[in-house]
C-alpha cells in the first residue's frame, strides 16, 4: 500500500482514460498530460495505460509500505525522497517506509507518479481514472491507502531519460473546429494575433481564458465535444474543454487543439500565456 | 425512408463530425441512428459514436485519421445501408415521478407562472412521450424533445448551487432529469426514484439516444418503495419495444 499522509491540492488516480462510454455522457477522463505519463510508464517497463497519480500544483506526502520502483514525470515540483531531492524521468528504487514529498512548484502544473506495474485500484467502466460519480471519489484523501504490487528487483533498460520540457511553450497548435466558419475577420484576427491568459477557472473539465473576443449570436443544436475543443460563448468567452469535459455542448466549436498541444496546455496554470497557431 | 444531404467535417486528429439538416426532427434522428447502426455493423473496432439531434460525432480511439478515406467510408455506408435491416432497437421507458412539494420544490410557483393548477401541470407533464435527442452534459443526462408549449417556461433567474439527484425539471423547450446532484437552473417539479446512470451496473445507462420517455405520477409511498427496490436491484422500469 501507498499511504497518503497528506493529499496535496488535488491528487487523482489516472490512466489513459475511459473509452467507449461517451454516448451515455461519460467523459473520457484520464491523465491531462498523456505524453508525461507514457514516458514514465515506459521507463518502468509498464503498460502505457498503467494507473499513475496525477499531482496538481501542490504535491502530497506519501509513504511506501512495500519496496518498489517509481518514476516521476511532468511538472517540476521539487520532489524529495526521505528529504533528499530526486529528479523526474529517472527510475528510482524505494524501500518500505520511504517518504515521498513535494516542495515548490518550479515549472508546469501537473506531476505524475508512476509505480512499477501501476497502481492496482479497481477499474470502473474499463478505467481506473477518478471521476465522480463513475468512481466513488473524485480525488485522493488524507489517510487513504492505494494498492500496488511490491517489487524487490528490477533492472531497467533505461535508467534516465533526457527530455526537453516545453513548459514555456506558448504556441498551441489548433485545427479548424466544426463551427470555424462563423468567425468574422476581426474575430479571426484577434484569435491568431493576440496572446491569451489562463483564467482562474481552469481544472480537469475545462480551461477558461481571461481575454474575450467579440461575441456571436450563432445558435446551434447540442452536438459532440472532445478534449481540446475550443468553444466560444455568446459573450465571446473562450472555453477549452479538457479530459473531464462534457461529451456534448451547445456552444460553437471554433477550434480543436492537437493532441500534443492538449498535453502542453495541461501544464499551464492561472496567469500563464498562450497563443493559437492554425495548422492543417 | 428519405435520405438527407449530409456533410462531413474533420474534427481534430481523431474525429469527424457528420451533420444532417439543422432541425429538431424525429425523422432526422431516426436516419442518424439507422446510419450509426449500419456503421457499427461494419465491425471496425476503435470507434465511438456520439449522436445528438442533427449530428453524430465519430471518434477513432486508435490512431490519427485519414480524413478523405474515412469520409468515403462514411458516405458509402450512408448511401448503401440496408434501411430495413439496420434498424436500431428503440424503447419507450415509463419513468415514475413523485410530484410532491417536498421534491417538486418549484411546482407551485411553476404552475402559477404557467397559469395551470398543480394537478393540471402534472396531468400535462405525464401525457406526452418525449424523445431522447441526445445524452451528454453529465453521465446519463437526457436531452428530451417534445415538450408541449403549455409547459414552456424560462430557467430560474438564479441557478441553484445544489439540485438533488433525480430532480425532474422544466427549462425552455426542455424537460429532463438530473442524473446526479449538481448545480442547476431548471424549475424543479418532482423527483424520479430510478437511477438513470449507475456506473456499477453492466449497462450503466439503460436509455439510448432515440428512445422515448414518459412520466408516471406516483405517491410518496410508491416513491420510497421504488427507491428501495432500486437500491437492492429488483426494480424494473416498465418498457415498451417501439419497433415491435
Amino acid at each position: 500500500m501507498l499511504k497518503v499522509l497528506k493529499s496535496g491540492f488535488f491528487t487523482t488516480i489516472q490512466d489513459l482514460g475511459r473509452l467507449g462510454h461517451r454516448s451515455i455522457g461519460v467523459p473520457i477522463s484520464g491523465a491531462m498530460d498523456h505524453s508525461a505519463v507514457k514516458k514514465a510508464n515506459l521507463m518502468l517497463e509498464n503498460n502505457a495505460g498503467d494507473a499513475v497519480l496525477e499531482i496538481t500544483m501542490t504535491g502530497p506526502t506519501l509513504q511506501f509500505e512495500l519496496s518498489t520502483f517509481i518514476c516521476l514525470s511532468g511538472a517540476l515540483m521539487s520532489p524529495t525522497l526521505n528529504n533528499k531531492p530526486i529528479d523526474n524521468y529517472k527510475v528510482i528504487p524505494v524501500k518500505k517506509g520511504d517518504i515521498l514529498s513535494y516542495g515548490r512548484l518550479e515549472a508546469g502544473f501537473r506531476n505524475y507518479l508512476a509505480i512499477k506495474d501501476g497502481f492496482q485500484t479497481p477499474k470502473m467502466l474499463g478505467s481506473a481514472s477518478q471521476y465522480f460519480p463513475v468512481t466513488a471519489r473524485k480525488c485522493i484523501k488524507d489517510g487513504l491507502e492505494i494498492e500496488y504490487k511490491g517489487t524487490e528487483s528490477f533492472e531497467p533498460i533505461l535508467t534516465e531519460l533526457k527530455t526537453e520540457e516545453q513548459f514555456a511553450l506558448e504556441s498551441m497548435n489548433v485545427y479548424k473546429g466544426p463551427e470555424y466558419g462563423i468567425l468574422s475577420d476581426s474575430q479571426l484576427k484577434k484569435l491568431f494575433s493576440q496572446p491569451f491568459t489562463v483564467s482562474k477557472e481552469n481544472n480537469r473539465m475545462a480551461y477558461q481564458l481571461s481575454e474575450k473576443i467579440e461575441g456571436h449570436s450563432h445558435s446551434m443544436l447540442t452536438s459532440g465535444t472532445l478534449p481540446g475543443t475550443i468553444q466560444i460563448t455568446p459573450a465571446g468567452k473562450l472555453i477549452i474543454l479538457m479530459k473531464d469535459g462534457q461529451t456534448t455542448g451547445g456552444y460553437p466549436r471554433i477550434l480543436q487543439m492537437s493532441e500534443a498541444s492538449i498535453c502542453n496546455l495541461a501544464q499551464k496554470k492561472f496567469g500563464d500565456i498562450l497563443s493559437f497557431k492554425l495548422i492543417n | 425512408m428519405k435520405k438527407y444531404p449530409i456533410t462531413i467535417k474533420p474534427f481534430g486528429e481523431r474525429a469527424i463530425l457528420v451533420e444532417w439538416p439543422n432541425q429538431v426532427e424525429e425523422s432526422i434522428l431516426q436516419d442518424i441512428l439507422g446510419f450509426t447502426t449500419a456503421f457499427e455493423e461494419l465491425g471496425i473496432s476503435g470507434w465511438e459514436l456520439v449522436p445528438a439531434y442533427n449530428s453524430v460525432t465519430m471518434i477513432y480511439n486508435l490512431a490519427t485519421l485519414d480524413f478523405d478515406q474515412i469520409k468515403q467510408t462514411v458516405l458509402d455506408c450512408y448511401s448503401k445501408r440496408n434501411e430495413v435491416e439496420s434498424q436500431k432497437e428503440r424503447f419507450l421507458w415509463k419513468l415514475p415521478v413523485c410530484y410532491d412539494k417536498e421534491f417538486g420544490i418549484d411546482i407551485e410557483e411553476t404552475a402559477q407562472k404557467l397559469e395551470l393548477s398543480v394537478e393540471q401541470l402534472i396531468q400535462e407533464h405525464t401525457s406526452f412521450e418525449y424523445t431522447v435527442f441526445g445524452i451528454g452534459f453529465l453521465p446519463g443526462f437526457m436531452y428530451l424533445g417534445g415538450l408541449p408549449k403549455t409547459l414552456e417556461l424560462p430557467r430560474r433567474d438564479e441557478p441553484r448551487l445544489h439540485v438533488a439527484k433525480g430532480s425532474v425539471g422544466l427549462a425552455g423547450k426542455q424537460t429532463g432529469i438530473y442524473p446526479q446532484d449538481s448545480p442547476g437552473g431548471w424549475n424543479i417539479i418532482g423527483n424520479c426514484p430510478v437511477s438513470i446512470f449507475d456506473a456499477s451496473k453492466e449497462e450503466p445507462c439503460f436509455v439510448s439516444v432515440g428512445d422515448k420517455i414518459s412520466f408516471q405520477a406516483i405517491s410518496r409511498a410508491e416513491y420510497d418503495l421504488h427507491k428501495i427496490e432500486g437500491e437492492v436491484g429488483i426494480y424494473k422500469v416498465e418498457k415498451i419495444d417501439l419497433n415491435a
